[in-house]
């Protein structure tokens, strides 16, 4: 059971989702998509249950699992486009040091199409190559759990199509998807968790 | 540690590149002392008497200036959501931006106060006091700061609110600076046992400021 600001939101929810399996959490607005993964990305505890990750390294936060990307997207309008990913890789601890990181970093940039504006302050940017640089994050730092709330917001159908293109990839590595959205992304092959309508709240899996 | 250094880096970096915020508050600090000869009138001897005062003073309210922004910014683009999630304590994370803040604030305007003590006709030889009380107190401006910066992170205009929650409790700091100077000046050895008390002061808050601010940055994520 989850409960923000005094209300309760989920309850009685179960599930659970493998490693190399993406999950659609969707439902009408305010049914607890943005709760569920704020909760999962430990930011909320839970009230009453648990969350768990099984086989990642007992030495480590379970946080450390996971990518979040929200409705913000985290970049610093005075940075640029290089040093906005660049810190996020070096913080979120991107594997590998050097020309490594650096070549992980140009790859990511050319997979989300934003190699060309590498020098350009982040703040000039529009709003989708915005939303994709947050998203580029998910690349530079190899992390099994992906928690995206409504990641394709203000991406055109070119962007949303590499978006899935590249949630495919992640899943076919043993990746982790949980994606709350109300448009369907168009993915390979993923679950839907629909929440709110009375179906899932008895707890279903 | 890498993580510290990284997010530690950027904020300095950040904070050369906006840039704002340093000069506002360095632009208060020299506006606060101007004005008080001004209002005062031109006694050399009451101005000196008061200056180390009005010096400490001015340079908390100036501090206070730019602590507002330091967990907002990052709440507002949506980076302290995954700050939270690297591998360095929320904890770490919040004194990595505290020191930033020092970094970046407290000690350009502990080496400005000098200057402005020029304007109060400061004493020459209590020139050397005022830079090394400011130097060890500024820390836990920045430190115990942060835990206000925390508390008031959601609060529309919580600038106001900021300054009456952490005003008093830069109270102790503020009279081991001004009695260390003062006592330094009427016998050269009565300097440091106030200023011991300055530095166990700012060493108290780098320890208790983080894991507040902390704490209540956890409540905010919810």
């Amino acid at each position: 059971m989850v409960a923000r600001g005094g209300r309760r939101i989920i309850d009685g929810l179960s599930f659970a989702v493998q490693s190399g399996e993406a999950l659609l959490l969707t439902g009408r607005n305010g049914a607890g998509k943005t709760t569920l993964i704020r909760a999962l990305a430990g930011y909320l505890s839970p009230l009453s249950g648990t969350i768990r990750i099984d086989g990642f390294d007992d030495e480590r936060e379970p946080r450390e699992a996971c990518h979040y990307v929200g409705h913000l997207d985290a970049n610093k309008a005075s940075l640029t486009v290089l040093e906005n990913l660049r810190f996020w890789q070096s913080y979120l601890g991107g594997e590998g040091s050097g020309t490594m990181a650096e070549e992980c970093l140009w790859a990511a940039l050319e997979r989300f199409g934003l190699d060309p504006l590498a020098e350009i302050p982040a703040g000039y940017l529009s709003a989708g190559q915005k939303r994709r640089l947050g998203l580029a994050r998910l690349l530079v730092a190899r992390r099994p759990v992906w928690l995206l709330d409504e990641p394709t917001v203000s991406l055109d159908a070119q962007s949303t199509a590499l978006l899935a293109k590249i949630i495919d990839t992640h899943v076919a590595d043993g990746g982790l998807v949980v994606a709350a959205t109300h448009l369907p992304l168009g993915l390979g092959d993923a679950r839907e968790l629909r929440l709110g309508d009375g179906v899932n709240q008895g707890g279903a899996q | 540690m890498s993580g510290f250094l990284t997010l530690l880096k950027r904020d300095l970096l950040l904070a050369v590149r906006e840039g704002g915020a340093l000069g506002t508050a360095l632009g208060f600090y020299l506006i606060v002392v101007t004005l008080m000869p001004l209002g005062l009138g031109p006694d050399l001897n009451l101005l000196t008497r008061i200056a180390p005062g009005v010096l400490w003073v001015a340079l908390l309210l100036a501090a206070l200036l730019s602590l507002p922004r330091l967990f907002e910014a990052d709440h507002d683009d949506g980076s302290l959501d995954v700050l939270a999630l690297g591998g360095l304590p929320l904890e770490l994370m919040a004194a990595s931006k505290a020191l930033a803040h020092w970094l970046s604030t407290g000690i350009p305007l502990a080496l400005m106060a000098p200057v402005l003590g020029i304007l109060l006709n400061l004493e020459a030889r209590a020139y050397p006091l005022v830079i090394a009380t400011m130097l060890a107190g500024t820390p836990a401006i920045s430190f115990l700061g942060s835990i206000g910066a925390a508390l008031t992170l959601k609060t529309r205009r919580g600038g106001l609110l900021l300054a009456l929650l952490v005003l008093p409790f830069y109270v102790p700091t503020l009279i081991f600076g001004i009695s260390a100077i003062s006592a330094a000046l009427l016998a050269p050895d009565g300097f440091l046992a106030s200023f011991l008390i300055l530095t166990a002061i700012s060493l108290v808050a780098m320890v208790l400021g983080p894991v507040a601010a902390a704490a209540a940055l956890r409540q905010h994520m919810h």
